[in-house]
This record gives structure tokens, C-alpha cells and sequence, in this order.
């Protein structure tokens, strides 16, 4: 079990037993957030850089309060001020041009932006849209980073030998980005690493862009790493080895047919477990997420279990994404009074620091 | 002499205006992709968008025009997306990329169908000299793995329908001067012992349907393929084999020095999958390169194109890689 989870326990909180509640950060946009962009961008309106400041403010305030409402433990503004998980950070790095948008699928494209030369740290990526959800809640704040393997391998590469160099670099840069952000005061980030699926061979780059991006992070500082949808036999258990506290995985949408993988050998970190599926617009019952949530104690105790969405939910309606997360919560509550009464046999006793 | 033929292996990138009308008329869902039956409004776009990647390559100076394959929302898995006896159905990953497309499952006896004919025929009507047209379809090995069968019953009944759909569809083709065959999954996922004998023999059935004047191009990327596959390849009846000189120029080249290849080739040394783009008298240096590292080889042409596909650039650069392409075959003819 890492030893920096039990600060995220509430003040209060009604159980013995404590199931870490959170989300991994993408929520869908009010679509008056997508109004005041076109806004924005629209030479014409009169809307001018602070109007829309306002604007992303307003939807971060509200959205983190949804989360409140929700009951999660731990907090994030569903990543209201970001518009795409490599552009948004591409903007914000010297090395990194645009030349227009590719396509994904069908019709749905984004700017995949070309890395020209070196990469450099210019401005803060995170430090204002931490400050300002901190800021607007009591609850801890978690912040979801795209991970450099991610930034490196979703880019064209025209300045580097390789993904592995750009990648090394890039962890560099994310590194001075978590030292800002543990400077202000956050205690939990999370690398997001979806690239990870689509070339699972490169797992020991990404292994490498974590211990740069770990070095010198106190420890108290939780530092969470979320892949999805891929083969996970592929990477574990090597993964076990990264200096990460915890790996989010998405394990709903595929029914937990890749539960097994994690048994053997012993899963030694904390687990944040996917319970609600992120791309299905049925809401999950408690019972349901109880089930679910059963299955991550098969996995790990108590002790290390996080509870989550398998993956970011700004797809789904907004109404959908709230009664999720106010089930999931539920249900984690529910689970927590059942292992207080014995009502649940654990199988696995918490693993040692020593582990 | 060997003839340098500048060339694409299509499937372009729609032009950005293209992109964002035909989001709005289609839509982002997996249900709104093209199915064939476009409403009028959607195969306007397309015919303005065909128009412009003509001219587009028109301008360059490509010795090869493809009629770009905007509507190939399944990029190569199209001929089956748009098939009646095929259903789409969820969202899968295109090889190794952060691409997908629907998994078309074959529920059917897969008959004519005509679509890429009609694709063919439009554009005919656009160039001005029918020697420079050139078509592209899938290779039957490729289209097997991205599909699922549903209907025939085993892999090699399958391999063999959908290579006699294949061949049916060039039999429809207007006139073209060249035919490229696309074959990456013969690199990406490598036909076993035995399978690569087959694979070999529906490659020759679709080559064979084309017209005796047609050269026939198989273009292989994302790598090298296996020694063996290679040499069961070279026994199928076509022209010009095509290789992946930006992914791996080492194993391609062992693989035409140790067991030859055919008449002609295909080289990929532009690269599809990256914006950084090559210039005219790079292309041109790496074509010297091939010739003077093949030396028991005299090609009659060498094809000059990018590795892949181009849809995975923005609309800029694959402009300016077009531009770089044209340009390298004239500064040969130049020095010549």
C-alpha cells in the first residue's frame, strides 16, 4: 500500500474502511462552454480573452461542485480549460507546431501537432487551473497529465532520432510541470498514458519517462498512472517496477475479462479500478458497481483499492456522467459498511511497504 | 535507362473545407460513415473534393494520378464497408495507428458490387490523358485480416472470395494505366507456412483480372516482409513489387539483393506518417541510393511514392509531399 493515501480520508468519513473515490478527469462541457468558444473564436462577436476566461472559470467552478455533490473524495474540474489531450499541452511547449487537422476516424479529426526542434518548458501547463479548482472546494484535487509517451507517439516527430528521445525529453518537462504543481500545493497527479495500449512493447520507455518524471516529488505527493484499452498482459507485470503509487485501469468495458492478469504476481500497488464504463450510456446500478467493485478486491485489499470510471467520461451526457459518479460513490460506501460488519471475506491482506 | 515514375499509393486526406461540410452533412458517429448510398448534397462535396486532389497532383507533376479515395472512411476495409453483404460493426483499430475503422463482418456471398469502378469512371472524366490514371485497391490478403467472416467458413475459403471480389471489381475498371495493390497486413501480420502460398495465389487472381496494358504494382509498408513471404510473392503474376524503404531500408534491400524481385519496383521513400517534409533532391538521392545498392538489378521502372497511405497527414503537408514527389523524377530527368 503507498503511504500517501490516507490524507485523501475525509475528515468525518463514516467508515472504518476507506475506498478512495475519484474520477479520472474528462468530463463532458456544458454546451454553453462550447457556445462561448465559438464565441471566442469567432472574430465578429464581442467576446473578448477575459469573457472567456470567465466563461472556463464558471464551468470549472461548477463542474468540480458536481463532483462535490457526487461525493467524490477526490476531486478534479473535468478538465474544463482543455480542449484535447495532446493539443492542449502541445500549445503550451516550445518545440511544437501545427499544420492542421488528421483524421482519427470517420469524420472526427484532431491537430496533431509536429515537434520541429527541441522541446522546451515555457509557461505553466496546469499551475492556474489547479490553483483555481483548489481554490473552489475543500475536497482534494486530483490533476490528470498526458503522459509523455503519449505527447511523443501522438505527435509527428520531425526533430528527434526517435520516440524513446522525445519521449525522455518530454518526461523532463512534465517533471518541472509536477514540481510547479506540488509547489502550489497539489498531492495527486496522474500521468495519463492511453498511447501505452497501442504499443505495449514500448512499456520500459514509459517506464523511464516515470522515474524522470518521479525524481525528486516528495513522497507524499500520490502519483497515479492510467492506461486503457489495450492488452494488459502485454505490460504486467512489468509495470509493478515504475515509481507510480497507483495504475487506473479500465477494466468495466471489457467485463473484467482481463482480471486475471493482475493476480499473478501479486498486485503490489494500489489499484484504481474502472467500475463504470466510460463510452455506454446505461447508468450502472449501486448493485451493479458493488459487483464490480468485488472484483477489485479480488485483485488487491482494501487498503489499496481505488474506486473510478474506467476512463475519462466527457462522452456521455452530462446527466449520465453525474448519476454515474453518484452511484459509483454509493456503492463504495455501501462496499465499505459490508467489509466493517465482515460482511465481505477479503482474499488478499494489504502488502507491506516492503513489498 | 531506368524510368523513375512519380506515384502515390492514395487514400488522401480529405481537404480541410471537405472535412468540416462533410462532418456536418454525415456526422461524427460511427452509423453516419459512408455506406454507398450518399444523398446528393455529400457526393457534391466529394466530386469538388475529387476535382481538387486531381488537380492537385496534376499540378505537381505526378507521372500517376489516383482519384484519392476521399470516401474511403474505412480506409482500406472500404470495398467491404459499403458491400450489402456486409455488416459494419463496432470500431476498430487500423494496424498499429491512433486510427480506426468499422470492423465490416461478412454475413454474405460477397458479388459484384461496382463501387470503386464508379470512383474510377469520375475520375477518368478529369484527367486529360488516360495514361496517367492509376487505381487503388486493397489487397486480398490485407482486406481478409481486416474483416471478419461470417459466411464462407474457413480462412482459406475466405482468402479466396474475397480475392474473386477483388478481381471482379478491376474487371469493372475504365482504363487505367497502372493498378497498386495495397498489401500491408503481408508485413504487419505475416501469413504462416502454407498460408503464404495463398496468400500468393489470390494476390495473382485480382492481378490477373486487370487488363494485359494495366502494370500491376503489390505495394508492401510498414516494414520488411518475412524471406519466404517474399519469395512466394515474387511467383504471383504481376509487375512491379513495392517496398517500405522509410520503415526499414535494410531487410528490403536484403530481400531484393538475395532473391530478386520483379521487373520493376515500387519505392517507398517518402514518408506518409511524418510532416517533416522530404525535398525534391533528397527523393531523387534516394532512388540513386536503391540503384547503386541493387547491383545485379535493372529495373525497368522504379515507382517513386510515399511508404503509406496519406490520409494521416494534414492537407498542407501531403501538398508539399506531392510537390517534392513530382519535382524528384524531373531532376532525374534532368541529370539524365
Amino acid at each position: 500500500m503507498s503511504r500517501n493515501r490516507e490524507q485523501f480520508r475525509p475528515e468525518g468519513h463514516p467508515n472504518d474502511h476507506f475506498l478512495l473515490t475519484t474520477v479520472v478527469g474528462s468530463y463532458p462541457k456544458p454546451k454553453w462552454v462550447d457556445r462561448a468558444r465559438d464565441l471566442y473564436e469567432d472574430d465578429e462577436a464581442d467576446f473578448d480573452d477575459a469573457a472567456w476566461q470567465e466563461a472556463k472559470d464558471d464551468a470549472a467552478r461548477l463542474i468540480t461542485g458536481e463532483h462535490e455533490r457526487a461525493g467524490l473524495d477526490v476531486v478534479v474540474d473535468g478538465e474544463m480549460r482543455r480542449n484535447e489531450m495532446v493539443e492542449y499541452f502541445a500549445h503550451r511547449i516550445d518545440g511544437y507546431e501545427f499544420n492542421g487537422p488528421v483524421k482519427v476516424w470517420g469524420h472526427n479529426t484532431f491537430d496533431k501537432p509536429s515537434v520541429v526542434s527541441d522541446v522546451e518548458y515555457d509557461e505553466t501547463w496546469l499551475v492556474d487551473e489547479y490553483e483555481f479548482t483548489a481554490s473552489v472546494t475543500d475536497r482534494p484535487v486530483k490533476v490528470p497529465i498526458t503522459g509523455p509517451y503519449t505527447l511523443a507517439n501522438w505527435s509527428f516527430n520531425e526533430a528527434y532520432d526517435d520516440t524513446e528521445s522525445l519521449s525522455h525529453d518530454l518526461a523532463d518537462l512534465v517533471n518541472t510541470e509536477v514540481e510547479k504543481l506540488v509547489e502550489a500545493g497539489a498531492r495527486y497527479v496522474q500521468i495519463d498514458e492511453p498511447a501505452l495500449a497501442t504499443t505495449p512493447d514500448d512499456h520500459a520507455i514509459v517506464g523511464d519517462c516515470l522515474e524522470r518524471i518521479a525524481d525528486g516529488i516528495p513522497e507524499d505527493v500520490r502519483i497515479g498512472l492510467h492506461v486503457c484499452y489495450g492488452d494488459y498482459s502485454r505490460i504486467y507485470p512489468e509495470i509493478l517496477e515504475f515509481p507510480v503509487d497507483e495504475f487506473d485501469l479500465e477494466l468495466a468495458n471489457g467485463d473484467y475479462d482481463q482480471l486475471d492478469v493482475f493476480t499473478e504476481p501479486e498486485f503490489t500497488a494500489d489499484l484504481a479500478l474502472g467500475v463504470v464504463d466510460a463510452h455506454d450510456a446505461d447508468v450502472e446500478s449501486v448493485e451493479q458497481i458493488k459487483t464490480n467493485i468485488r472484483k477489485g478486491l479480488e485483485v488487491v485489499p482494501p487498503e489499496q483499492l481505488t474506486v473510478s470510471p474506467d476512463c475519462g467520461v466527457k462522452l456521455l451526457p452530462r446527466e449520465v456522467a453525474y448519476e454515474k459518479m453518484a452511484n459509483l460513490v454509493r456503492a463504495a460506501r455501501e462496499v465499505e459498511q459490508e467489509l466493517d460488519a465482515g460482511e465481505i471475506e477479503v482474499d488478499r491482506s494489504a502488502a507491506t511497504a516492503d513489498d | 535507362m531506368t524510368e523513375r515514375i512519380a506515384t502515390t499509393p492514395g487514400v488522401y486526406p480529405l481537404p480541410d473545407w471537405a472535412k468540416g461540410d462533410l462532418a456536418d452533412l454525415k456526422g461524427h458517429q460511427k452509423h453516419d460513415l459512408v455506406d454507398g448510398d450518399e444523398g446528393e448534397e455529400t457526393t457534391a462535396v466529394y466530386e469538388e473534393a475529387r476535382a481538387e486532389v486531381l488537380d492537385r497532383q496534376q499540378n505537381a507533376g505526378l507521372d500517376r494520378v489516383v482519384e484519392g479515395q476521399l470516401r474511403w472512411d474505412d480506409m482500406l476495409a472500404h470495398p467491404l464497408a459499403v458491400h450489402d453483404s456486409v455488416e459494419t460493426r463496432g470500431i476498430v483499430r487500423y494496424y498499429d495507428n491512433n486510427n480506426f475503422y468499422r470492423e465490416p463482418v461478412v454475413t454474405g456471398d460477397l458479388a459484384f458490387d461496382g463501387d470503386v469502378a464508379t470512383e474510377l469512371d469520375a475520375a477518368s472524366e478529369l484527367v486529360d490523358d488516360a495514361d496517367e490514371l492509376q487505381a487503388v485497391v486493397p489487397g486480398p490478403y490485407s482486406l481478409a485480416d481486416l474483416a471478419t467472416d461470417e459466411y464462407y467458413g474457413d480462412d482459406d475459403a475466405f482468402l479466396d472470395a474475397i480475392a474473386e471480389f477483388l478481381a471482379g471489381e478491376v474487371e469493372a475498371f475504365p482504363e487505367v494505366e497502372t493498378l497498386f495493390v495495397l498489401e500491408p497486413s503481408l508485413v504487419e501480420n505475416p501469413p504462416a507456412d502454407g498460408e503464404d502460398e495463398r496468400a500468393s495465389e489470390a494476390i495473382d487472381t485480382v492481378a490477373s483480372a486487370a487488363v494485359a496494358e494495366t502494370d500491376v504494382v503489390v505495394h508492401t509498408y510498414w516494414g520488411a516482409l518475412d524471406e519466404k513471404v517474399h519469395a512466394h510473392l515474387l511467383d504471383a503474376d504481376f509487375d512491379a513489387l513495392g517496398y517500405d524503404f522509410v520503415a526499414n531500408h535494410e531487410d528490403n534491400l536484403y530481400n531484393i539483393n538475395e532473391y530478386g524481385t520483379k521487373e520493376s519496383i515500387a519505392a517507398g521513400v517518402v514518408d506518409g506518417q511524418n510532416t517533416l517534409v522530404e525535398d525534391a533532391g533528397q527523393i531523387a538521392e534516394r532512388a540513386d541510393w536503391l540503384e547503386e545498392n541493387t547491383p545485379a538489378a535493372d529495373f525497368e521502372s522504379i515507382y517513386l511514392t510515399t511508404n503509406t497511405e496519406l490520409f494521416y497527414l494534414p492537407y498542407s503537408t501531403f501538398e508539399q509531399k506531392l510537390a517534392a514527389l513530382g519535382e524528384a523524377t524531373e531532376i532525374a530527368e534532368v541529370k539524365a
